[in-house]
């Protein structure tokens, strides 16, 4: 199975892009990505791209050939819709590619354009990730959807919400360097604990922002990056993705993410990897109780032990397996279809050692990329490792 | 953002448990599901036939909801609840109960109308 390179990252900020149509945002982030690998749009033969509501926020749909055409690649475009996991399907579906052979280099990317939907707008607009008769029409939102995992998870350990704050805490501090970030300021856990409630146990901070923003990353065969002298020293060693009923209610338990579990053990046992071997990892924390599941699905902490990992030090920065260095959904934000590429973006500079947050990990060589959709019916899981040198 | 529209086996169900009469699906192994379905989801079959829905549930976990969608906005604050009906478990809303109910609190399954649209909602009450 041919290795698969990452040859080039993109990201615009991550926030509030008023106006921005999302042609524009993603034009800026793929040309970024093409910039960074030293490629030219005619070398790409595929463009895989993710995005969710595009039809919601900017009666846009068929947006996979527009955005093609916005930095310039005349290939075959495809979209990716799996709610938030939309780039985190698009990106297992171009390494899929590139490992075939059907192509020896192409752009994966998302975007999404959410914050001129207005508040109001964007939660009804995110709802649709849910089941529309069973979960939608009886009132369920997304935080709330959340909500009902982090209440079941509480009860079932007889665990303290207190210490979701901790984790609010630790990503908006590992943002504060991130120039991307939606939010480069820190918080307290007496400001995440005062905040207004949005669904009951979550509050205002323990919620990722609505965002606009847009990332891509040029992949190519390892053959390709030679041929060409491309600087990857970052491979995509492992591939998983998992599945689970949509609607919470038809699901055996409410704090257990089955479909990350079959993602991490399909893609661990492609890198011939197991957890213990993970450097860093950026999860899908659109809530603070989505990073708990996450990482007890990841096999980084036992069901039931991820809740205090933040708050006893365990993947904060100086932790033993530090998560979410970007600042995670949480404080970097989370514009849904950029998400699952923005987070191999991050990964790939954690891992080069051109981070911001590089300085937290000692010669690093295994990041993971957890991305899920909804509430967590969709998943996907990549396996990155750094390589010395290219050796086709 | 509501699409006007009636969804055969969903809708059917709601008039069912409006008339006392609700139902969930279930196949030859006995496991439980929701309208509309073809197969089982548990195990495949597709010999699915309408059982009587159980006249009470027991709360699995439940939610007040601050920030709303659209098609809830003169409802909120209110509670949504996942009730596990033994079969099957059913989402909606909880009325009638001035606190979050908490995991294990009994409840009766309804269809009432929503504050903001008058459209129709699965409501759980005190048994």
């Amino acid at each position: 199975m041919a290795n698969v390179r990452i040859a080039g990252t993109g990201m615009t900020a991550f926030g509030e892009h008023a106006g921005r149509t999302g042609r524009d945002l993603f034009a800026e982030a793929g040309i970024d990505a093409l910039e960074d690998a030293q490629l030219d749009p005619d070398d790409i033969e595929e463009l895989y791209y993710g995005n969710f509501m595009g039809e919601l926020a900017e009666h846009q749909g068929h947006q996979a050939p527009l955005f093609a055409e916005a930095v310039g690649i005349d290939a075959p475009a495809t979209r990716f819709e799996a709610a938030c996991a939309s780039g985190g399907t698009a990106v297992r579906a171009a390494v899929q590619a590139v490992r075939n052979g059907e192509a020896d280099a192409v752009l994966v990317g998302g975007t999404e354009r959410m914050t001129d939907m207005g508040t109001a707008g964007a939660t009804d607009g995110l709802s649709i990730a849910a089941d529309d008769l069973y979960e939608i029409k009886a009132g369920m939102t997304f935080p709330g959807a959340y909500a009902l995992m982090a209440s079941a998870y509480l009860d079932a350990y007889d665990a303290d919400a207190d210490d979701l704050a901790h984790i609010a805490v630790k990503n908006h501090d590992n943002a504060v360097v991130n120039e991307k970030a939606h939010f480069q300021s820190a918080i307290t856990v007496e400001d995440a604990l005062e905040a207004p409630r949005v669904a009951s146990p979550l509050g205002l901070y323990d919620a990722c922002p609505i965002s606009d923003g847009a990332a891509a990353v040029v992949l190519t065969s390892e053959s390709f990056a030679a041929d060409h002298d491309l600087d990857a020293p970052v491979t995509v060693t492992g591939t998983g993705q998992g599945t689970d009923n949509l609607a919470l209610q038809d699901r055996e338990s409410l704090y257990r993410t089955p479909a990350a579990e079959t993602a991490a053990e399909t893609a661990y046992a492609e890198a011939g990897i197991t957890a213990e071997d993970v450097d860093c990892a950026e999860v899908h924390d659109c809530f603070t109780i989505a990073e708990v599941l996450a990482t007890e699905s990841l096999g980084f902490f036992e069901p039931g032990e991820g809740l205090t990992a933040a708050k006893d030090g365990k993947t904060t920065r100086d932790g033993s397996i530090p998560v979410n260095l970007s600042g995670g959904l949480k404080a970097k934000g989370h514009p849904v279809g950029a998400t699952g590429v923005a987070q191999i973006a991050e990964l790939t500079k954690l891992l080069a050692g051109t981070h911001a947050r590089s300085d937290a990990l000692d010669d690093p060589s295994v990041g993971i990329a957890h991305n899920a959709g909804g509430t967590v019916a969709t998943a996907t899981v990549h396996v990155l490792e750094r390589t010395t040198e290219v050796d086709a | 953002m509501s699409i006007e529209m009636r969804h055969n086996g969903y809708d059917n169900l709601l008039d069912a448990i409006e008339d006392g009469e609700g139902y969930y699906l279930a196949c030859p192994e006995g496991h439980g599901s929701l309208p509309p379905r073809r197969v089982c989801p548990e195990c495949g079959s597709r010999d699915l036939t309408d059982e009587p829905l159980p006249d009470a549930g027991e709360v699995v976990a439940a939610t007040t909801v601050s920030v709303p969608g659209p098609q809830f906005a003169d409802d909120a604050p209110y509670v949504t609840a996942i009730v596990d009906f033994g079969p099957v478990r059913l989402t909606g809303v909880v009325r009638g109960t001035d606190d979050e109910p908490g995991p294990g609190f009994v409840v009766g399954v309804d269809v009432e109308e929503t504050a903001t649209e008058g459209e129709r909602v699965v409501t759980f009450r005190p048994r």
